[in-house]
């Protein structure tokens, strides 16, 4: 019996584990990454390895101890590095002494044959038709779910009136979400969900409000970004982020599929200032800065992994975006070092930062489109 | 009209093509100095923190060039192969610059993206010469002189010398032979590298680089990993350090990086996992603007001394 084990990266271990145990597979399921995942991690990854690097190889190595003899991981065409990493994880482990098989799911575009054949490996139940509509249905409905109520947790946040009660909120959405074992159930949720976050008491004014850019890991993965959105939105700030798991889901295997190109209105807003692709989400970072700086929001944070390739080319090219936008910026660096307060001065400070321009600047009678898409 | 060419990066596996192809053409062609202390500040300057040194040192020659010449030389280079690409940096170094350097107006932003067809990169010639100005009889010249002088500068390095570095026919009887991978643009910068193969050269080491393997040496490396890497100058330096893992034909490798670089973490760990399999000694050393030459040479005599011991206890165990 396979046991298969897979990276760890915000809420997807959810919809993922459903999808495999229906597929007739035994899931050992990652945990959520602690000091003692990184400290795994950044003993046996090399010194320059980009934090989410380290962070999957040492959610790997737990899941190894625990019994995983099957991981499966997300490939990559390049040229960002993150295309090969499981080829160097998978040599790393190997050096260990673990004896496991890697199953790498290539993107469709390119590698098609080879990723229905990877996948193929991965059922191992009979299954009709129907079933595999059902699952996909059912694991969709999940994963869109999922990223609905972290939106509504980061709408609700800023507003609050008891500091904490949208965080508990939303983690008790994702155990309800968690505990659906049906299509039906799932829609019952949704609505469950809606009432939940309507019963949170709000305050009624315009907060801040921050777009977030970045590397995929750092941004969907709160324990390697220091729960920034957390942070944020107890100060008072109205925090969106530019990439959710359904929409990366959509633009790069649904779209790969017929090769047409993801998020095309941030690719073409990035254009004038990044010609060329150049892997990774560096382009996308520009783009969505540029989407966020039009509607109206007051600034802008990038966070990328220390080193990572494309974020570096993008950060360059940060500072001239958003002077000819008018927004403000901050680029936040991650890795094992950064400590949690450190991140907080530096929030705070940037906060404040935006307010003082807010009251520099005559107050805007007309909300902004932001104010009126919450409203 | 002047062409300025700033001594970096991909310059250093180049030159000889581009210096031809422009002075064939007419143009005066300006290479930046070379690296100083000055050159390197400047660059840093610049560029972001994160950044790494052969980067930074980009931006510091296109300073040190901009105000002297009419146009300055900043090639994208996308492919030269169908199986590979370049470091995301490589990618985005015109956009970099023209954000980083606002002064800069006269950026001659040039994109080789040789994947596309087999006459690409006469096509890209052409394109150039047009831009000036040139005829087609001038520019398809310049363009077969640009070859030749390309093709006379691998074939010096198939001799065993180092062109970039003037170092011609070296001893084959040294005692120590010693493969120093990295990419060109860190091997054959002396102030980047320290000086660190004429350091080797002066303890009596033979020195091997990538680029004095032949293309087929290297092509026939390919299958050794799962996965081809994306970029370039990466599959050279790996299939070299296979070729020699599998030859045996030097004593030790030393693998060149420079601090932060990105595909490098994968390459230099690839390498220092198979090197254990193979029992090839294997030294890693990290560069960039702070590293110092005491620290340095610490280590290269360490290593070579290491090597010169276990040579003679083979020879003495044989014996």
């Amino acid at each position: 019996m396979r046991r298969v084990s897979f990276p760890y990266m915000g809420t997807s271990y959810i919809p993922f584990e459903k999808l495999i145990t229906a597929f007739g597979n035994e899931v050992v399921v990652p945990q959520r990454p602690t000091e003692e995942t990184i400290s795994y991690g950044t003993k046996y990854a090399p010194e320059f390895a980009c934090y989410p690097f380290k962070i999957v190889l040492g959610t790997y190595i737990q899941a190894l101890k625990a019994g995983a003899n099957t991981l499966v991981s997300s490939g990559g065409v390049g040229p960002c590095r993150a295309g090969l990493y499981t080829t160097l994880q998978e040599k790393i482990l190997k050096d260990l002494g673990y004896e496991f098989e890697m199953i790498v799911l290539e993107p469709p575009g390119r590698h098609l044959k080879d990723l229905m054949h990877n996948i193929k490996k991965l059922i191992n139940t009979r299954l009709t038709l129907r079933d595999y509509l059902n699952i996909g249905r059912f694991t969709w409905k999940q994963l869109v779910l999922l990223d609905k109520v972290e939106r509504l947790s980061h709408k609700t946040r800023p507003l609050e009136v008891k500091k904490g009660e949208s965080t508990q909120v939303y983690k008790k959405c994702v155990e309800l979400i968690a505990g659906a074992e049906e299509y039906k159930d799932l829609t019952d949720i949704e609505r469950e969900t809606q009432q939940l976050y309507d019963a949170i008491e709000k305050r009624d004014y315009d907060p801040i409000k921050i777009g977030i850019v970045g590397e995929i890991y750092v941004l969907m993965e709160p324990s390697s970004n220091l729960e920034i959105e957390e942070i944020l939105g107890e100060l008072g700030v109205y925090v969106e982020r530019s990439m959710f798991l359904s929409g990366y889901t959509i633009s790069n295997a649904v779209m790969d599929l017929f090769h047409m190109a993801g998020e095309r209105d941030a690719k073409k807003m990035a254009a004038p200032y990044f010609k060329e692709m150049c892997g990774g989400h560096g382009r996308e970072s520009i783009g969505n800065s540029i989407i966020f700086a039009k509607r109206g929001f007051d600034g802008i944070i990038q966070l990328s992994p220390f080193t990572c390739i494309p974020e570096i080319v993008a950060k360059s090219i940060l500072p001239k975006v958003c002077k000819e936008h008018g927004v403000r910026f901050l680029t936040i660096s991650l890795d094992e070092q950064t400590g949690k307060e450190g991140l907080r001065t530096r929030l705070e400070a940037f906060v404040d930062l935006l307010m003082a321009k807010r009251k520099k600047t005559k107050p805007v009678k007309v909300k902004s489109l932001v104010a009126k898409e919450m409203a | 009209m002047k062409i300025g060419i700033p001594r970096a990066l991909a310059y250093y596996a180049y030159y000889p093509f581009l210096n031809t192809f422009f002075e064939k053409l007419g143009l005066e062609v300006i290479v930046s100095d070379e690296t100083t202390k000055e050159i390197m500040d400047m660059g840093i300057q610049d560029t972001i923190t994160d950044a790494c040194v052969p980067i930074k040192l980009f931006h510091g020659h296109v300073r040190n060039l901009m105000e002297r010449v009419d146009y300055v030389l900043v090639p994208r280079l996308v492919s030269i192969n169908h199986e590979s690409t370049f470091c995301p940096k490589f990618l985005g170094l015109p956009d970099m610059l023209s954000c980083s350097i606002s002064q800069l107006q006269n950026m001659l932003e040039v994109r080789i993206d040789l994947k596309k067809s087999r006459l690409e990169l006469f096509m890209v010639c052409m394109r150039l010469a047009k831009k000036f100005k040139k005829g087609f009889f001038s520019a398809y010249n310049a363009y077969l002189k640009a070859l030749l002088s390309f093709k006379n500068y691998t074939h010096q390095f198939l001799q065993g010398g180092i062109p970039p570095l003037g170092i011609v026919g070296q001893k084959k009887n040294n005692p120590i032979h010693l493969a120093v991978v990295g990419y060109p643009y860190m091997l054959y910068d002396p102030y980047l590298s320290l000086d660190l193969i004429k350091k080797l050269a002066n303890m009596g080491v033979y020195v091997v680089t990538p680029e004095m393997l032949s293309e087929r040496d290297k092509k026939k490396q390919a299958g050794k990993l799962k996965k081809t890497l994306f970029w370039t100058f990466s599959n050279e330096v790996i299939r070299s350090a296979y070729y020699f893992f599998e030859n045996r034909n030097v004593d030790g490798i030393i693998h060149v990086t420079a601090f932060g670089c990105g595909p490098d973490f994968i390459v230099d760990k690839l390498m220092e996992i198979d090197a254990k399999k193979y029992k090839m000694p294997y030294l890693t050393i990290t560069l960039d603007e702070h590293t110092g030459q005491g620290g340095l040479n610490t280590r290269l005599e360490a290593f070579v001394d290491m090597l010169k011991i276990k040579k003679s206890r083979k020879e003495a165990a044989l014996a």
